[in-house]
This record gives structure tokens, sequence and C-alpha cells, in this order.
């Protein structure tokens, strides 16, 4: 089912919670929302379940509005960041909830329900825990009871607040993927909320990255990664170092650096900051033009990844790099060593055009 | 070295364990096992056959069926609005709420004798309220109810209001979003989770319902085998000087409460299985 949200504004007391919010959502999409806390992420997600009302706005599912709808009506599977079992029931019984308080009508038999929920319980790998009490389970494995009862009532949307944010790095990684294939299997039109830029980039067909109640981009993860729209969305989405100089000329002036910056020739002497990630600073152990002197002052070994501490000779300001192993014994650095730097790719933003 | 058999004794987090649990044992004793236990012995003064004729007197066979009658209809009725009572406080922001929610603790604090005669002046045949209906309700066993009713309101609101504060909005959310409505929502979540609390809470205003004894007095009209409760017979007796058959009713409202609130407390613990493992 595709999703429309339209216009969409929320308010709680004085706090803007939700501004203008306008999301296509096509049918069998997998989206993250995407943001810090108190960016309205959730919000919008309770907006569309019906949990929440919104005040200026419109929902529309496969075009037809849900906006007067109650929860119960609109069909969908809503996942809670802390699972909200039924601790008084067994997890049989929390995943059958849904198809038992139908009505008498559309209620499948006793039978039918048993077959569907043992299948469910299959799916999420707990067929053998059908008997125990919600407190019996790990972390993972009630995110998984909640998942299988969200998806028994066959809903058209399934929205996810936060489904991974409780567990520890391994089960939630383990999840993520599981979450990926299932999606791919059944092909329902899914929303989860995430303060993971990780987990959002590695799950997602689209991301929605919102910061105060507004969507600053909308994209592929490959697309919000590489081609940030505003310094808040590059900054959110990974490290980065801040490059804080003047443009003139086509170029960023920063200390000794001269970075030409295309596009750019309309500016003459604005303040402008250079964003670069740590895997775009380039080390040279030599002088080449282009580049700064710099002291090296930490190296973090971490797996495949080799983090770099750098202090810039000529401004007194710490740098972060990053290098695969081989570019690091290529190079042979240790603490203290001067190296040569410079940013393979930079984006530049101008302050007063974005406000941080 | 003698502590080198030190680390075998189990070691305790919290200190204190022997000296709290000898001072519990020693509180309890005192106050409660000791005190009932006279009430045994002196029972025992008097022959079987002697003890069955005090306790099947008709008078007090009826008085019994007023006191646990009533006792136990004043509890459901608490139960129940009660339990409305709690939800209402826990749920909604309404004006005066802080002073309603003292004013449910009022029962309690009152000397239980201004209750019964404040009552009285209001359901007597005259009274404010009483005028109004064609039936006696003071001086009948619904005025006892109402008593009873009156006296044990705060156990349920107390028992329950904690409880249904910590049921987090997102199980009922889960419920809705699953495609329950309100009625379901309410009997297959709430209830369920409620229903330890409310039981405790009825158990306790029930407890307290069968030993009352100052405010019943003046709305029941204390008419043998038909107001008359138990604890009266009790006061009626001490006041002939016959404390053995004092003792003798009280053995039989003890044993029975005592059988009561540990089938209330069995009921409880079944209903209470679910949540601890």
């Amino acid at each position: 089912m595709s999703i429309h949200i339209h216009n969409v504004s929320k308010k709680y007391g004085s706090f803007q919670a939700l501004e203008d919010i306008s999301v296509d959502i096509q049918s069998g999409e997998l989206v993250a929302l995407l943001g810090p806390s108190g960016s309205g992420k959730t919000s919008l997600l309770r907006v569309i379940a019906g949990l929440e009302s919104s005040d200026v706005g419109e929902i529309l599912f496969d075009g037809q509005s849900m906006t007067e709808r109650h929860p119960k009506e609109r069909n969908v599977g809503f996942v809670f960041q802390h699972y909200a079992l039924f601790r008084h029931m067994t997890v049989f019984d929390n995943v059958a909830y849904g198809l038992k308080v139908r009505p008498r009508k559309t209620r499948p038999s006793k039978q039918d329900i048993k077959t569907k929920v043992m299948e469910l319980l299959q799916l999420v790998k707990l067929e053998n825990f059908a008997n125990r009490y919600p407190t019996q389970l790990s972390g993972g494995q009630r995110q998984r009871v909640a998942l299988a009862r969200a998806l028994a009532v066959e809903p058209k949307v399934l929205l996810l607040d936060e489904p991974f944010g409780a567990l520890d790095a391994k089960v939630r990684k383990e999840l993520r993927r599981w979450l990926r294939k299932l999606h791919d299997e059944f092909h329902i039109t899914s929303i989860f909320v995430t303060h993971d830029q990780e987990e959002a980039l590695d799950v997602a067909d689209r991301i929605v990255v919102m910061n105060n109640g507004k969507i600053e981009q909308i994209g592929s993860p490959d697309e919000v990664y590489t081609n940030p729209k505003s310094p808040f969305v590059y900054d959110f989405l990974g490290n980065v170092n801040l490059f804080k100089g003047r443009l003139a000329n086509g170029k960023l002036m920063h200390g000794e650096f001269a970075l030409d910056v295309p596009d750019s020739h309309t500016h003459t002497d604005d303040n402008a900051i250079g964003y670069v990630r740590p895997h775009d600073i380039h080390i040279e152990k030599t002088n080449m033009p282009g580049t700064v002197p710099a002291k090296i002052s930490h190296i973090h070994l971490l797996g495949p990844i080799v983090q770099i501490e750098l202090r810039r000779e000529d401004l007194d300001e710490f740098l972060e790099a990053e290098l695969t192993k081989e570019q690091f014994f290529q190079l042979q650095l240790t603490i203290g060593d001067q190296v040569y730097i410079k940013p393979k790719q930079l984006k530049v933003f101008i302050p007063e055009d974005y406000s941080i | 070295m003698s502590n080198v058999s030190l680390p075998k004794k189990a070691r305790r987090i919290i200190p204190g364990f022997h000296l709290s649990l000898g001072y519990t044992m020693l509180y309890v004793s005192l106050l409660v096992l000791l005190p009932l236990s006279m009430i045994f012995i002196h029972t025992m003064s008097l022959s079987w056959t002697e003890f069955i004729a005090i306790i099947t007197d008709p008078r007090a066979v009826a008085s019994y069926k007023v006191s646990f009658g009533t006792a136990l209809v004043a509890g459901i009725i608490n139960a129940i609005f009660g339990t409305i009572i709690a939800w209402v406080l826990v749920r909604y922001q309404f004006p005066f709420k802080r002073i309603i929610d003292g004013l449910v603790d009022l029962p309690f604090a009152l000397p239980t004798a201004v209750a019964g005669i404040a009552l009285t002046s209001l359901y007597a045949p005259n009274g404010w309220i009483g005028q109004f209906f064609e039936f006696k309700i003071a001086f009948s066993p619904l005025g006892i109810i109402i008593a009873l009713t009156f006296i044990g309101l705060p156990f349920v609101v107390r028992t329950v209001q904690p409880v249904l504060q910590n049921i987090s909005a997102e199980v009922e959310e889960a419920s809705a979003s699953l495609g329950a409505n309100r009625l379901q929502t309410f009997r297959k979540i709430l209830l369920p989770e409620l229903a330890p609390a409310i039981l405790t809470g009825f158990s306790l205003a029930f407890a307290r319902a069968l030993g009352e004894y100052g405010s019943v007095v003046f709305i029941a009209g204390n008419m043998p085998m038909k107001t008359e409760i138990t604890p009266l017979i009790i006061m009626t007796k001490l006041e002939q000087y016959d404390y053995t058959g004092a003792t003798a009713i009280a053995v039989v409202m003890l044993v029975t409460s005592f059988v009561l609130l540990f089938i209330i407390n069995f009921i409880q613990w079944l209903t209470n299985r679910r949540f601890v493992h």
C-alpha cells in the first residue's frame, strides 16, 4: 500500500513536533525515518498509525484518507520500542491476540488461528517458545514476538518505532538483517524510526532525515551519505572534519589550505565551512603541493579500519582521518610522525544559508 | 587459622538479616499471635458441647449471615466502584482532582462512630436521603452495607491506583493497533493486569468490614435475627460478663475470616503466578 503524507503539522503546547511534513512512500518500500531525539520522527510514525492525530494535514493510504480513522481501522502493524507485549499472556496468546479480537464474522477458527500463529512463530524462530511468558524471554526474542504479533493481522503497512533501540549491538545487527530479509520476502510497505545512521544506511531503501520537526533530506542511503543537502545531514550521517574558512575566488581559504570549490565564484569573501569525512583525508609522508603539515597524535587500530588523530601544524586544530589497514602499513605511520594532508573531497556550506 | 572457614558462610549484600528477621518474628508474635491465641485459650475453658451450643445459637447463626453477607456485598461494591474511582484519578485531569484524591482517605481517618451517626441521620426514614425511599435503608441490612462500603472505600482505590499508574499506555496502543476495541482492550489487557490489585483491595475491604463495629451499630438498628452483626453479639456478651461466650463466638469469626482470607490469597496467588516466574 502506498502512503502519502500531506502537509502534516503537529504541536505539543508550544513545541512544534512536526512542521509541514510531506512524504510519498511507494508500495512495498522500506523507509527509515532518521533523526536525533526530538526531531519528530516518532511523532510522525504515530500520526501515520493513528495513535496521535495531526493538527493540520492529511494521511492517505492508497489514495484513501485515513486522517479521521481509528488505529484499529487502519490495518497497520505497529512495533513499539519497548515491545509493549502483554505480559500476562504467553507468546502464543500475544501473537494470536490480533486474530482473537476480530468480530465473529471475520474471526478465523481456533484451528486456523493456531496454524497461523505457529507459522509466524516459525518465521521469527520462536516456535519452541510458544508457551513462555514475555518475562522469560531475552530482549531480542521479545522484539521478535512483537514483530510476529504485528504481522499476525496481515497489516498493509508495518510501522516500527526504534525497533532495535533497546538491544545490544550484535543482536541489533542480526535483527535488522533479518528484517531486511523479511521485507524482501513479503514486500510489505514498512517505515521504521531510528536515530542510528548506520542502521538506516544498512537497511532502508530510502531515508528521510528529520531535524526539529522538519525534513532535511529524502533520498537513497547512497544519496544522503555522499550528497548531503545540508550541514545537518552531513554531520548526522557520519564523522566529519570541519574546515571553517572564507570563500574567495572559487577557493576555500583555511589556514594554509586553498581548496578548489567549483561553482562558488558568485561568493566573494564569505564565511564558509568545508565538510570532509575522515576517509576523505589524504595522508602523504612527503610534502606535495596543496598539502599542509600535521603531526599524528593518536592511532586507533579497529579491525580493518585505522583511525588517526592529527594535529595541524598551521592552525593548531585537530583532525580525524581513516585509512584502511593496507594503506596504513604502506605508509608506516607511528605516533609523532610529521605527515602532509589534504582533503580528497569536500563539501562547502555557507553558514548564512544554513544554520546548524 | 580460624578465619579460613569464614568465606563458607553465605554472604548477604544487605546487612541485618538476622536482626530484622528476629525483630519481625517477635513483633508479629507479640502483636498478633499472642492476643489471638488468648481467645483460643479462653475458649478452652468451655466443654465441647457448651461451645457448640453457644456458637450454633440461632441468634448467633443469624448474625454470622448478616456479618459475612453484608461484608461480602460491601467488598464487591468497593471492588467495582473503587476501581472506577482509581481509574478516574489516574487517567484524567480535572479541577479539584487533588482534593477528591484526598477525600478518598477520609473514611480511614474518621472515627467510625462519627461515620455511623452521620450515615444514620442521612438514611433514617426521616433523614435527608432516607425520606425519598419507600423502604427502610437505615435499620436494615442495606444500611449495614452502606456503612461497610463507606469504611472500606479507600482500600481498593489505594491498591489499584499505583498499579494502574504503572501500566504503560503503549500496551493499550498495541491492543488498539491490533484491531481491538476499547471494551476488548479493557477486558483482555487492563483487567488481567489489575486483577491482583483489585483482589488485594477487595480482601482488605472485606476483612475490615467483617470486624467493623462502631459505624454499624448506629445504622443497623441491631434487631436480633435481622440486623444484628456478630461483633455486636460479642459486645453484648461482654457487657453481661460472659467472657467465655464472647470468645467462643470470636473463635468462629477468627477461623472463618482466616479461611476466607486464605482462599482469597490462594486465588491471588493463581492470578499473580503469570507475572512472577
